[in-house]
């Protein structure tokens, strides 16, 4: 599995610094969870350690034994005019599977995700819960060493979101390295074993999950943390 | 006026055979130089759009502007290219169908790519970074996008069509007008009216239109299914 190595990143676009020399070591096991408030700098650095930018400064290594294969599920899910299992099978094209490997797998994978009776509809046609199943779905076919996945079930509802946790949890127990960004901090504690908390550009704590989030070190995990509203405040008020 | 309007409407009653005929080679060459149009167009416009390189803007520009070229400066190029002294001369493709369908085909390619290019960038801009995290080439990428926008892509097409068919400039210079041979009906059309035989030029003016109509019709009958079928 690889690690990740955010070498004193730095990302500035159209005049706005995005990240401010980021110094990072992501562990190449499980789960790690990035938070942080917006504009932190979280899903500017998923895309630079896929590579989709290129940081302005510093460097970002990925340390592994081969070739790390990647997948990337985003908020929103990003799927073409054509059925679900075309989708799925498009992320296998890089692979240069024999079609009927590529079609196998993606029919695997569809089942995976509970959409095996609608390989041959259009995804485009498909509510947004099952559309980030979908997402999901490209992903697992692909057997990634690295998954990122940004905010994966911001749009969902519980039910939805419990699947698609699901599979994240499967596919690091498969032995897929996981980065996550994620606002739901249940979801953090439920998923990750690590969280790096990022804060105007740079990574200010790392530790293993349950004592980031129970007891921070840093001001800035407490202003973020502190900030989550209590589920039961606007109930108690009425 | 009225004997002009009860003769067209004998010829295209009949299927005048003169009518049918230019009707016939107008859409031959124009559809001929539509399918060159969007072989070389697509691809080109697609390409454009998903990959960046110096000087990109300035092609993009160029694409645009060459939207707009002045058929009958396209027909004035191509015949020296094909005449008899030009560089292609000794093919003896000049005063043929074969130099129509180039004429249009070199009017319909940038439009056809400057369509393209927009469509498939807007659709990039949804569609682009997630192509590009699943590791696919360029030329892979553009070839996802067109196939997402295929349904959009229509619209090139029927404007390549509108401006091959209707057109006059080129097809008149590198086809030469010759009777039963490069008559196009909208050469035809003007050649008539000089003429004076208006209710040829009516009957031709009447199918043009129809066949225009036509064609769009279908185009958004396609697009309504495609709508319907993948929203």
């Amino acid at each position: 599995m690889p690690s990740l190595h955010c070498e004193n990143l730095g990302l500035r676009l159209n005049g706005t610094t995005i990240l401010d020399g980021l110094d990072a070591v992501i562990p190449p096991a499980g789960v790690t969870a990035l938070i942080g408030p917006n504009g932190a700098g979280k899903s500017a650095t998923l895309r630079v350690i896929d590579g989709l930018i290129p940081p302005t400064s510093g460097r970002m290594r990925i340390i592994a034994d081969g070739p790390v294969r990647r997948a990337f599920v985003f908020q929103r899910p990003a799927l073409v005019r054509a059925s679900a299992l075309a989708n799925v099978a498009l992320g296998l094209v890089p692979l240069k599977l024999p079609r009927t490997e590529r079609e196998a797998r993606s029919h695997a994978a569809l089942a995976r995700v509970g959409l095996a009776h609608r390989a041959r509809d259009p995804a485009t046609r498909f509510s947004g819960g099952e559309q980030q199943r979908l997402a999901l779905a490209r992903a697992w076919a692909v057997e990634p060493d690295l998954l990122l996945a940004d905010e994966p079930t911001a749009n969902l509802d519980p039910a939805a979101t419990e699947l698609v946790e699901g599979l994240i949890a499967d596919m690091a127990a498969r032995g897929t390295k996981v980065v996550l960004v994620s606002h739901n901090l249940g979801q953090v504690m439920r998923l990750a074993a690590d969280v790096l908390v990022l804060a105007r550009g740079k990574a200010v704590e790392h530790g293993p999950a349950r004592a980031i989030l129970t007891s921070p070190q840093r001001p800035e995990t407490r202003a973020y943390l502190s900030g989550e509203l209590p589920w039961t405040s606007f109930a108690a008020a009425s | 006026m009225l004997q002009t309007l009860q003769e067209t409407a004998m010829r295209l009653s009949t299927l005048d055979r003169d009518v049918v005929a230019i009707a016939w080679l107008s859409l031959r060459v124009s559809l001929s130089a539509v399918a060159i149009g969007l072989v070389l167009g697509i691809p080109i416009g697609a390409i454009l759009a998903v990959t960046a390189f110096p000087g990109r803007a300035a092609l993009v520009g160029l694409l645009n502007a060459f939207m707009g070229l002045p058929p009958v400066i396209v027909g004035l190029v191509l015949y020296l290219v094909l005449s008899r002294s030009g560089p292609f001369g000794s093919l003896g493709l000049l005063f043929t169908p074969i130099a129509m369908v180039a004429a249009q085909a070199v009017l319909a390619t940038p439009l056809v790519a400057a369509l393209t290019r927009q469509v498939v960038a807007d659709a990039e801009a949804h569609l682009g970074e997630q192509l590009r995290s699943l590791g696919l080439s360029a030329p892979r990428r553009a070839l996802a996008l067109i196939h997402d926008t295929r349904f959009s892509l229509v619209t090139a097409a029927l404007a390549a069509f509108g401006r091959a068919i209707s057109e006059i400039g080129a097809v008149l210079v590198v086809g030469g007008n010759i009777d039963g041979h490069t008559r196009t009906m909208t050469t035809a059309i003007s050649l008539e009216t000089q003429k004076g035989d208006l209710s040829l030029a009516l009957a031709l003016g009447l199918v043009l239109i129809g066949i225009v109509v036509a064609v769009n019709a279908v185009a958004a009958l396609l697009r309504g299914h495609a709508a319907r079928a993948y929203g």
